[in-house]
């Protein structure tokens, strides 16, 4: 388990006592709990209610401890050590041996015989505490108390009330971290039960942690139910996919087959927690496979042989010369985009490369590849622990990267100061204690150039952060001017994409114009170093900057671009679908390297399968810049990582790209190092005034319809149901209607319509969850101008 | 008396065993007549319940003592619409590998809820390996009188206790309907 971090000054400025543990002394620092006291010199006191990353409430009565002067056994979870204190563990003392025994027996006395089915039966702590300490045969011959089982206190989330010890993990972590007090103690005595309210299901982001926490079975999912016994399975300490929050995860799997995922334990990201779409999204990695190559004849694909399927799509690569369009999803490992990104520099001579397949501008590359490409770890989560202010802009933690909201959270108890620039003030704001300092969508520029006196000055104290989202891109000037208030407040500046393998493509070098490790195209030095790591001669790769965002697509539309390779890329990614559908319609030869049939394998000519994260290793670069590698859970898949694909594509057309297995690309961006060049300059790009009429704030909130979260019924029913949020006026003066239709230019979504705290003439969407698809539905993005109207169908 | 010759001793060996009870079991012609002992350790049956439930619950302990890893297990969810054992959790999947079991009975000793039982049983020999995995259709108990096949609910008006109390003496009429 976690023990808090401590910095080295921290350490040496703690003034430590001495205690005295089963005639043992030991120096620990004053404010230790017996129960870690005793851990120091290897003693275990048995203990179902204490977690380190939770505050002591001494619940279950299991680790009681004599303590010289005190007339009762003392908790040791509880019990603060003092200078001199002699403490005797159930190791020396016969009356703390007989206390623990006692309330072992207590807390059996109610306690179910089901432990055959019982999923957590065989890693039970109960369980092996019974075995080891528990009396052979139980003196208690009355009924036991019995609950209606099991009962659900979310769609995900499965109470059996009977086997609870009353611990309250689960009640202090939905309120102490995650800050969704929705389950509580409820009833007293030997009715005491954990519940929710009659209409509030425990619906929150980080609920499959209180299954992980709970001492016993009380707690389950419904997505493992009964899959299988903790001694069938393997586990593998992996990386989370889903976002750039980068969790150490540990994989268990039996036979092939992923059963279930759980928060390892990583103190300096996740500490033990993880969230749910990380923890149960994962049935994509089996289910719809793509399971051989298949290319398209007469309109309809069909399925191939590996090398007729690589032969087509070497020729039609080779048709389309160096006008090749490379799109790199978010799914990609640092190792698989910068595979793709040679592999177009070598073996196409394209620079037409992007990595960021969601909104995007010319402005937010500029920044991107000033600010943040190959730049090293600067911002962790432990500075944003520390840190005395952290301003969000165009970023909803709770949505985008739940671990640091989480941590913004456990900060903002402590000491820091959170800020959000943003259209709304939502749940998730609140509870990381935050201020909110309104922008109209789309207009948070012209707001960060005009900042309180006082906002600059917690900006200016050090160690102040600033953290932004990827909706920066959709903010004409946004970047411009985060940057700006980062020179002149001094504070630290760091982007948190959403997906997890943006940061890592970013610094392989996916974009136009951009090489690996931060090194610009158009610098010569680093072509020749970048064609040196290569083996290539630096004439042969492409010295103009290729096209990107838009521009790509256009060109794709108008035939400039006459072939486009889609790794894991879908078209409602696209912040104009209808533009990248036109695109990947009108040009001559799509390629598609994807795990599941999507919206663009219907229009690829050949379509190659690739390993999901299970099947390969590799790294993904968190939001810090800090390398998560991992390694293969499933090692007898067959399926080749994207990287090894494009190696094989590239043999058939005859380019030597070089070795394209992990250890290898590894090696070679480690020998490329940090870039010590000049680097683009900060876009200088002027706010926008607010789009007038009312302008739409959309993001993806953390459970939507998602790809990677497809066969997951329970999970997405613990969705958020999408709403249109506006302010008071802005629903007076709709009249405040039940539901409201939302327009823009390619269509109108109805939506029940609720007040929050939103800038007035702006309108809050989910971007891309059941029954509002914003690009696709609305055919506007974030900031553009939407119209509302009261009721719902016209 | 002179020592009668080695070969003709033998052979009064032989001759005198002519006239005493016979010791050998024909098999398998005779094989009524020689059942195996109650106790004997054969094949394993898959128990089910007076009303045709499955007393299986996928608990997996049977696997778990098995000390020649011969036996795996799949617990799933019933539901109300598809009833396989009383309670909440039944093996979906129930195989014996026969290639590895030694019939040393301590699956037997381990299921929770008398579901596994051995049979007297003892003529397993196949000429593939493949057949020689017992699926849950091989293991399971045959229908008797008064039972009728899962799925379908439990006794109207009666818990998983009383299963396991042994209250259920048969299915009852209105068990025959999917669901009721």
């Amino acid at each position: 388990m976690t023990i808090t971090n401590n910095t080295g000054s921290d350490l040496a400025a703690v003034e430590t006592i001495t205690v005295v543990i089963d005639g043992v002394a030991v120096e620990v620092p004053k404010g230790t709990l017996a129960i870690r006291a005793a851990e120091l010199i290897g003693t275990e006191i048995p203990r179902f209610c204490d977690h380190p990353l939770l505050t002591p409430v001494a619940a279950c009565r299991a680790c009681l401890i004599e303590v010289e002067g005190m007339p009762k056994p003392q908790p040791a979870c509880a019990q603060v050590v003092t200078d001199g204190m002699v403490i005797r563990t159930q190791n020396s003392s016969e009356v703390a041996a007989e206390a623990q025994a006692g309330v072992m027996e207590f807390l059996l006395l109610n306690h179910p015989l089901d432990c055959p089915v019982c999923d957590k039966g065989g890693e039970c702590p109960l369980q092996n505490q019974a075995m080891s300490v528990g009396r052979p045969e139980s003196r208690f011959t009355e009924e036991k108390r019995t609950f209606e089982k099991p009962i659900n206190v979310s769609a995900q989330i499965l109470l059996d009330r009977e086997r609870c010890v009353s611990c309250a993990r689960c009640t202090r972590f939905a309120d102490q971290i995650a800050g969704d007090a929705f389950i509580d103690l409820l009833e007293r005595g030997s009715k005491q039960q954990v519940g929710t309210a009659d209409d509030q299901p425990f619906d929150s982001y980080f609920s499959g942690n209180t299954v992980q926490i709970c001492p016993v079975g009380a707690l389950t999912s419904s997505a493992y139910r009964f899959r299988s016994r903790p001694f069938d399975l393997v586990s593998v300490p992996t990386t989370c996919e889903h976002c750039a929050s980068g969790c150490s995860l540990r994989t268990d799997y039996r036979r092939g087959v992923v059963t279930r995922r759980l928060a390892w334990d990583d103190p300096e990201v996740n500490e033990e927690w993880n969230c749910d779409k990380g923890r149960f999204a994962f049935q994509y990695q089996t289910e719809g496979r793509i399971a051989a190559p298949m290319i398209r004849e007469n309109g309809e694909l069909r399925v191939a042989s590996w090398p007729e399927a690589l032969v087509v799509a070497a020729e039609g690569l080779r048709k389309a010369g160096t006008a090749v369009g490379v799109l790199v999803g978010g799914r990609a490992t640092v190792e698989d985009a910068y595979a793709y990104q040679r592999f177009a520099r070598i073996a196409l001579g394209s620079d037409h490369l992007d990595f960021r397949v969601r909104a995007n501008s010319d402005e937010e590359a500029a920044f991107l590849k000033s600010a943040v490409a190959g730049a090293p770890v600067r911002t962790t989560y432990a500075d944003l622990e520390t840190a005395p202010a952290v301003l969000l802009v165009a970023f909803e933690p709770e949505d985008e990267s739940p671990i640091v909201f989480l941590r913004l959270r456990k900060a903002a108890a402590a000491r820091t100061a959170v800020l959000s620039v943003s259209a709304t003030a939502t749940r998730g704001l609140e509870k990381m204690h935050g201020t909110w300092i309104p922008a109209a969508p789309g207009a948070e520029a012209s707001v960060l150039g005009a900042l309180d006196s006082a906002v600059l000055d917690q900006l200016r104290q050090p160690g102040a952060v600033i953290l932004v989202g990827e909706r920066i891109a959709s903010i004409a000037g946004g970047a411009s001017a985060v940057q700006a208030l980062a020179a002149s407040t001094g504070a630290a500046l760091s982007w948190v994409p959403r997906r997890a393998g943006e940061r890592g493509a970013l610094d392989a070098g996916a974009l136009a114009g951009l090489l690996p490790l931060g090194r610009p195209l158009t610098d010569a030095t680093a072509r020749g170093e970048v064609a040196a790591a290569w083996g290539v001669s630096a004439d042969s790769l492409p010295s103009q900057p290729g096209l990107a965002g838009e521009n790509l697509l256009q060109a794709a539309k108008s035939r400039t671009i006459r072939a486009i390779i889609s790794g894991g890329v879908d078209l409602g990614d696209f912040a104009n679908p209808a533009l990248a559908r036109e695109a990947f319609e009108s040009t001559g030869f799509v390629l598609s390297l994807e795990n599941h049939h999507s919206s663009v394998t219907a229009i690829a000519d050949v379509v190659l399968p690739v390993a999901v994260v299970t099947e390969k290793s590799g790294t993904f670069l968190n939001w810090e810049g800090r390398p998560r590698p991992f390694g293969e859970v499933l090692r007898d898949a067959l399926m080749m990582s994207d990287a090894a694909v494009l190696g094989l594509i590239a043999q058939n057309l005859g380019a030597n790209v070089g070795a394209s297995d992990v250890p290898a690309l590894r090696r070679q961006m480690a020998s490329l190092g940090a870039w010590q060049g000049s680097r683009e300059s900060a876009p200088t790009v002027a706010p926008a005034a607010a789009a007038g009429g009312v302008a739409l704030a959309t993001w993806r909130y953390l459970l939507d319809e998602g790809s990677m979260q497809d066969d997951e019924p329970h999970l997405a029913a613990t969705a958020r149901s999408a709403a249109a949020v506006v302010s008071a006026a802005t629903a007076a003066s709709l009249g405040n209607p039940a539901e409201v239709t939302i327009s823009g230019p390619a269509g109108a979504i109805v939506l029940p319509l609720e007040v929050g705290n939103v800038v007035d003439n702006a309108v809050v969407l989910p971007m891309n969850s059941a029954g509002c698809v914003v690009a696709r539905d609305l055919g506007a993005g974030y900031g553009e101008q939407v119209s509302l109207r009261a009721g719902g169908a016209a | 008396m002179a020592e009668l010759p080695q070969a003709v001793r033998g052979f009064g060996v032989t001759f005198i065993t002519m006239f005493k009870k016979v010791v050998t079991e024909q098999y398998p012609e005779d094989a009524s007549k020689y059942p195996p002992k109650p106790r004997f350790h054969g094949r394993h049956q898959l128990n089910r319940w007076a009303d045709g439930l499955e007393k299986c619950v996928g608990c997996e302990l049977c696997a778990w003592a098995c000390p020649a890893d011969a036996i795996f297990v799949e617990g799933a969810s019933n539901s109300e619409e598809e009833r396989f054992s009383p309670g909440e959790r039944y093996g979906r999947v129930y195989q014996i590998n026969y290639l590895r079991c030694i019939f040393c009975g301590l699956c037997i000793e381990a299921c929770p809820t008398r579901a596994l039982t051995m049979t007297n049983e003892f003529e397993l020999a196949d000429d593939n390996r493949a057949d020689l995995i017992y699926e849950k259709k091989d293991l399971l108990a045959p229908m008797l009188p008064g039972m009728i096949a899962p799925p379908h609910a439990m006794v109207p008006g009666t818990t998983e206790q009383d299963y396991y109390a042994n209250k259920i003496k048969g299915a009852d009429a209105s068990q025959t309907v999917v669901g009721s």
